[in-house]
């Protein structure tokens, strides 16, 4: 970071302008393969978002203690701890969720949001801005996530969070909840948000 | 005839970037031109087959009868990372135009999901075996190596195109990817 933010500014980044799946296209794996619905889109959001605080927390908290050689390897073993606890509390707890994610819970170890905000942020600043970050960029991703998921299964399955608006023999674009929704929904759904953040 | 049926559900039907959404990453990053896509994909290829091959002995004989199965994430990635270093070092070495070839490929692959995916699913395939997990492997970078090459050449056309303002970049190339998995749905049932 060049430029010196106040926190308000360094919060909000992650949401708005550095938005990380809209602008800087990080983490698109879990982002189209995980948003069939907008239940799944705040899981996976809410998953992504406690190993990214946790992982920054803990980078920001050892960074001195790393040599800067083996820095990318220990970043990814501090995630992929994190990660495999939430993969067993997920396991464990809420195993609906578990089921629908799938194959996405282990692969957050290689979401390069994560290994990305602790290379080019953590391992640079204080605890306190690297939480501020990590909830920052964590709360942008889970709301594209959400998004994402709500509109596909409005438009794919009629519903959201499950809750059925229309009868249940009325057709629907059954499209949007197949994989290629994912990249037709998520392209306008960019186009969308360039619009807004270049206006403002 | 089980694995001519495993190749055609790797490459078409369950496409890993079109139906499975692994690897997005280099499927959007280094799909600008035909002859950059042909060699990331012959980095995968090369990657893939050996990490499967390590990790699946790994979990048969090591995880699995110590009990320490919830240690997978964390050993598959470092074993896949370091063995993304060591096939660099071993090609520079052993074959410098290969390396020529793949070299600036490498390093990115660590981080392509498509790899410790295709590790991990390949522990659940019906009745597995090494060299049906190792046959997963490479079918899956074949489905890879297509959607890849195909994806390429379709962006290499789409620069002559008129793109309205607003969609230039990543949301035509979204949807590019869209229409080519719709393509590939039409491979739905085939298996």
């Amino acid at each position: 970071m060049a430029e010196k933010l106040t926190q308000k500014q360094n919060f909000l980044k992650g949401i708005i302008k550095d938005n990380p799946v809209f602008v800087m296209l990080l983490g698109m794996c879990p982002t189209l393969g995980v948003t069939s619905s907008a239940f799944n889109g705040l899981g996976m959001g809410i998953a992504t978002l406690f190993v990214l605080l946790m992982s920054n927390i803990v980078v920001s908290l050892i960074k001195s203690q790393i040599p800067s050689k083996v820095r990318i390897p220990a970043f990814i073993i501090i995630i992929a701890s994190f990660v495999t606890i939430v993969e067993m509390v997920l396991e464990a707890y809420i195993p609906f969720l578990f089921e629908q994610l799938g194959i996405f819970i282990p692969l957050i170890v290689v979401n390069c949001l994560i290994l990305g905000r602790a290379e080019a942020f953590a391992s640079k600043n204080n605890l306190m801005s690297s939480i501020i970050d990590a909830l920052g960029m964590g709360i942008g991703f889970t709301i594209a996530l959400t998004a994402l998921g709500a509109i596909r299964e409005i438009l794919g399955s009629g519903s959201i969070f499950d809750w059925r608006f229309v009868s249940e023999d009325a057709n629907t674009m059954l499209l949007f909840i197949l994989p290629p929704g994912a990249f037709i929904a998520l392209a306008y759904l960019s186009v969308v948000f360039n619009k807004i953040s270049k206006t403002n | 005839m089980e694995y001519i049926l495993i190749l055609i559900a790797a490459v078409f039907v369950n496409n890993i970037v079109l139906s499975q959404f692994l690897g997005i990453c280099p499927f959007l990053g280094v799909s600008n031109k035909v002859s950059t896509s042909i060699g990331m994909s012959g980095a995968v290829l090369f990657v893939m087959t050996i990490a499967t091959t390590v990790t699946y002995l790994l979990h048969e004989y090591i995880l699995v009868p110590t009990g320490l199965n919830y240690l997978r994430t964390i050993t598959f990635i470092l074993v896949i990372a370091a063995l993304v270093q060591m096939v660099e070092i071993i090609l520079k070495k052993v074959s410098p135009p290969l390396y020529q070839a793949l070299g600036v490929f490498l390093p990115l692959i660590t981080t392509n999901c498509a790899v410790l995916g295709v590790a991990i699913l390949a522990l659940g395939l019906e009745n597995s075996t090494l060299v049906k997990a190792v046959f997963f492997a490479i079918s899956n970078s074949i489905g890879f190596a297509l959607a890849l090459i195909v994806f390429a050449s379709i962006r290499e056309q789409l620069e002559l195109a008129d793109i309205p303002e607003r969609m230039k970049g990543v949301p035509i190339n979204l949807l590019v990817a869209g229409l080519l998995s719709l393509a590939f749905l039409g491979f739905t049932g085939l298996v």
